[in-house]
Order: C-alpha cells, then sequence, then structure tokens
C-alpha cells in the first residue's frame, strides 16, 4: 500500500500538470489526450474530423472554436449528455480543450450551399429550413444557422455538413432533455416545436447540399 | 376580479379599434397593446397563380426578403425588409404587410401629404434602409407593392385590423433605464446583434442584422423612436420567443439600443441638429435625437 503522501503528490503533480505542459490540439486530435481515456478525436469522428456518416458521427472539422469548447465543458458537467463524449471530456484538462478546439476550428470543411432567402419555397421542407414555421414560433433554421446552414459565429453551429443521423439525435436530445445547454434556450422550444417526420426531413435537408433549393 | 376588469376593458377597447377609422395619420400606427387575436390569415405560397402577376408576387417577395442584396443602389444599410417585418412579412404584430397595404392612400404626418402605399414604401428606403428609394413606378416598387397586396387577399380596405403594426407597450411608470437595458441586451441579445450592436455576418453578408451603428436605421426611421422599438421588442424578440421579456425590459433594451449613433436623419435641417430636432423628433414618440445622455449630444450620425 503506497503512504498516503505519495498519493497526495501524485495528486498535486495530475493537478498542476495542465498549466506545466503545453497542450498540443493535433496531437489530442491523433493520438488522445494526457489521460488515455480521453482518446484520439481521429477515431470516431474521421481522419479529416468531417465526421463519419453512417454512424452518425459529427464533423468537427472547421466548427468553431468556441463552440467545441463549450460542448467539451458541457458534456462534463452534465447540459449535454451523451455515453461516449462524457466520460471522454471528463480525461481531457481545460488546457487540452482549449487546444484541440482551436485544431479542429482549423481544419478545412466543405462549403455550405450558397442557399438564398429569396425564392418562395413550394417544398415544405425547404419552407421549414428557410422560413419556419411561425404558428408554431419555429423560425427557419437558416436566420440562426447561416445560409445554407453554414453557421454563424460562436453560438449557431453549422448544419450543413453534419450527418443526417446526429442532426436527428440533436433535435431528439434537445425534445427529451438529455441537450440542454443551448444558450437562452433557444434551441430547446423549436426542437419540441417539430414533429417527428419534420425532425427527419430537416435533417436530411441539411446533411445534403444537393437536395438544397437551386439558386435562382 | 381586479385583474380581469382591465382585461375585458382592453377587450372592448380592442374591438372599438376593429371599427373602420378613415384618413388617421398613419405616421406612427396607434395599436393597442392587448387586442382581439388576428383572423386574418395571408393566402399560402401554393396559391400564387402561375401567370404574369404570380411572377410579380414572386419577384416582390424576393426583394422583401433579400433586399440589401437585390437591391444594392436602394438600400444603403446592411438590413432587408425582413429583419422588422418578419415571416416575410406575413407575421401579425410584425408589421405585416397585410395590415399596411389595405391602409393606402393615406396621410401622414411624417411628410404632411396623403400617401400611396408606393410613397410609404419608399419613406422605408429612406429611413430604415438608410438608402434612395426606387420611383415609384420602376419595376422594384412595382414588385413589392404587388406582393403587399397579394399577401392583402380578401383583407378589408380602410380597416384596422387585428395584428397590424406592432401592439403599443405601454412606457413603465418608472420610465426606462439605460443600464438594465443594457443587461438585457447583453444577456439577451448580443448574442446574435452582437456585443456592440454590430450584428453577424457569414461571407460579408449579414445575417443577424446592425441594431446601431453606419449599418443599422437611421435617425428618421420609426424604430428609433424607444416606443416603437420597444413594441418590435416585445412582440416578436428574440426570435422564436416573443412577448418573453417584460414592458420593462422591452422598454430599458429599446432605450439602451437607441441611445446609440447611427446614420443622420437625411432631413437634417440646414445641418443642424437642434432644428432637426425641433422639426421632427421633437413630437415624434419617445426619442432622444437631440438630447444629451451622459454629457454626450445624441443625434451627431454616423458612417457615410
Amino acid at each position: 500500500m503506497k503512504p498516503l503522501s505519495h498519493v497526495v503528490i501524485g495528486s498535486l503533480l495530475i493537478l498542476a500538470w495542465p498549466s506545466a505542459h503545453a497542450a498540443d490540439g493535433q496531437k489530442i486530435f491523433n493520438q488522445g489526450g494526457q489521460n488515455p481515456a480521453a482518446m484520439a478525436c481521429l477515431g470516431c469522428h474521421g481522419p479529416d474530423g468531417k465526421g463519419i456518416a453512417a454512424a452518425g458521427f459529427p464533423r468537427l472539422a472547421g466548427l468553431p472554436a468556441g463552440y467545441l469548447s463549450k460542448q467539451l465543458h458541457d458534456f462534463r458537467n452534465g447540459s449535454r449528455k451523451q455515453a461516449v463524449m462524457e466520460p471522454l471530456a471528463k480525461a481531457l484538462d481545460d488546457a487540452e480543450i482549449e487546444a484541440v478546439s482551436a485544431y479542429l476550428a482549423k481544419l478545412p470543411a466543405d462549403a455550405a450551399a450558397d442557399t438564398r432567402r429569396q425564392q418562395i419555397a413550394n417544398d415544405p421542407v425547404a419552407r421549414l429550413a428557410i422560413y419556419g414555421d411561425w404558428n408554431r414560433l419555429i423560425p427557419g433554421c437558416v436566420q440562426c444557422h447561416g445560409p445554407g446552414g453554414s453557421g454563424v459565429g460562436e453560438h449557431f453551429p453549422p448544419l450543413a455538413g453534419q450527418p443526417a443521423g446526429y442532426l436527428v439525435a440533436q433535435l431528439n436530445a434537445w425534445r427529451d432533455g438529455s441537450r440542454s445547454n443551448d444558450p437562452n434556450q433557444l434551441m430547446v422550444n423549436v426542437a419540441k416545436a417539430m414533429t417527428d417526420a419534420e425532425v427527419k426531413a430537416v435533417a436530411d435537408y441539411f446533411a445534403q447540399p444537393a437536395s438544397q433549393e437551386v439558386k435562382p | 376580479m381586479k385583474v380581469l376588469m382591465p382585461t375585458l376593458l382592453l377587450v372592448a377597447m380592442g374591438t372599438a379599434q376593429a371599427a373602420p377609422i378613415a384618413m388617421e395619420d398613419q405616421s406612427q400606427l396607434k395599436v393597442p397593446g392587448v387586442q382581439a387575436a388576428p383572423q386574418f390569415v395571408p393566402p399560402a405560397e401554393s396559391a400564387i397563380p402561375d401567370n404574369a402577376f404570380g411572377k410579380m408576387v414572386r419577384e416582390g417577395h424576393a426583394l422583401f426578403v433579400d433586399t440589401r442584396r437585390l437591391m444594392p443602389d436602394a438600400v444603403g444599410n446592411g438590413l432587408n425588409c425582413s429583419n422588422c417585418h418578419l415571416d416575410q412579412g406575413r407575421l401579425a404584430h410584425s408589421a405585416p404587410l397585410w395590415g399596411a397595404y389595405p391602409m393606402y392612400p393615406a396621410y401622414r404626418k411624417k411628410n404632411d401629404k396623403v400617401n400611396t402605399f408606393a410613397e410609404r414604401i419608399q419613406g422605408c428606403f429612406t429611413f430604415s434602409m438608410n438608402g434612395k428609394p426606387p420611383a415609384a413606378d420602376s419595376p422594384q416598387m412595382t414588385a413589392l407593392s404587388v406582393y403587399a397586396y397579394w399577401l392583402s387577399t380578401q383583407a378589408p380596405t380602410g380597416v384596422e385590423i387585428a395584428g397590424r403594426g406592432y401592439p403599443e407597450v405601454p412606457k413603465p411608470e418608472g420610465g426606462y433605464d439605460f443600464k438594465r437595458g443594457k443587461q438585457v441586451y447583453e444577456e439577451q441579445c448580443a448574442i446574435c446583434h452582437g456585443g456592440n450592436g454590430e450584428g453577424q455576418k457569414v461571407a460579408g453578408e449579414y445575417v443577424m442584422p446592425p441594431l446601431w451603428g453606419k449599418d443599422s436605421y437611421n435617425w428618421g426611421a420609426g424604430m428609433h423612436r424607444i416606443n416603437t422599438a420597444a413594441s418590435y421588442i416585445k412582440y416578436n424578440m428574440p426570435l422564436g420567443k416573443p412577448r418573453s421579456l417584460s414592458d420593462q425590459q422591452a422598454w430599458d433594451v429599446a432605450a439602451w439600443i437607441n441611445r446609440h449613433e447611427r446614420p443622420q436623419d437625411p432631413r437634417l435641417v440646414e445641418g443642424s441638429i437642434e432644428k432637426t430636432r425641433l422639426k421632427f423628433h421633437a413630437n415624434d414618440g419617445v426619442n432622444l435625437y437631440g438630447q444629451k445622455v451622459d454629457g454626450v449630444l445624441i443625434g451627431q450620425g454616423i458612417g457615410g
């Protein structure tokens, strides 16, 4: 049995570690964090960070660093629940979260479709995505997430290029309460106002840029 | 019961307001805060006829929601019509086009004449869009008028129908407070409109509109009135969460937004803010133009 002092010293070393090492975002992405429980991102999110659509693992490449960092912190504090990511985020220290978020934000991503709020949308899915349904207080997705779902600033992540399975899972997570980390509760009521069929259709709409309305 | 009585009174007022009123001043709409639920439903997109008229409806719609990009010569800031008229000009309590079109032609004290609907839209371009309005008989103005007319299909003319304009939010007894307004702004608005009211862009185009500064509405726009902005905010903001702010919060944050500089009033009288204040702002609702706040004169204008 180890003397208690060794355990304490060990803990202190671990606590002191974040400030002592310069976290390397690329290394965390490729090989994982200092703590072996912090597995390499690329295993699930793909070597290019663009996600694995078939599995519903999300794209991280080109997402805003502030958004990624907030999500990792929220996995830690429980306001975003996800069985795989929670222990993984808890195994990353603050410096590592900052570093890997900054690295991911710089990874190249495919451009969102250049869809404009311009044409009257006859297709109900396009209408919901572009203009919303105000009888149910649903703004158009692109009004906050940008043209074609490009993402806007740090708080409104891209929808374009995300696997449909991931988008469906997130909308359902807001509806069932397992995700509650939206700023000012801007997303939760929108998700709850949507039907199952709309959740699926809108997810497909943004996951497949080809299905988007053509630019006039 | 004490609560019920004022409600009943207001409901009764709402009914009285629905009676036709001819040729009231349409500069600053008097819209009761609590009124009968809007009944009017604008036509569905699928009802647009497939002919020359329908084509013009679609063109007007495109200009309405993508104004800045499609009419760069007419729009001098970063705004689209649909920024102040939500849901493509369809939404009740968001100054819907179907509440405006059937009220024109109408007298407006703002320019002291009877205005056609086209002239009313020109006012939007001059002030809210800080630009140069297209000619009243231009194809663009025709398209915008046709879109408004189509949205008003089967609406009665000359009737103040429920849902028009922005419902009045009574001025709180204690007035408004900039400090509280700043706090509301930072907590509720900055996430979209930016810490300095600058809005947010994607690829050089505004997605979230600027609320002050050179790319926002100018000092002659109706929205520069604190009472009008409070009404708009209370019933339309944050996007998707209308009526979530209290009356007090709406006034406080409207005052905070409208104490910031924006493009000069294009009606500037002989280069004098004071003369402009006396002529155009002294009797125009609650506004800060030409007044001093914390020792600084408001209304100096910004940008070109």
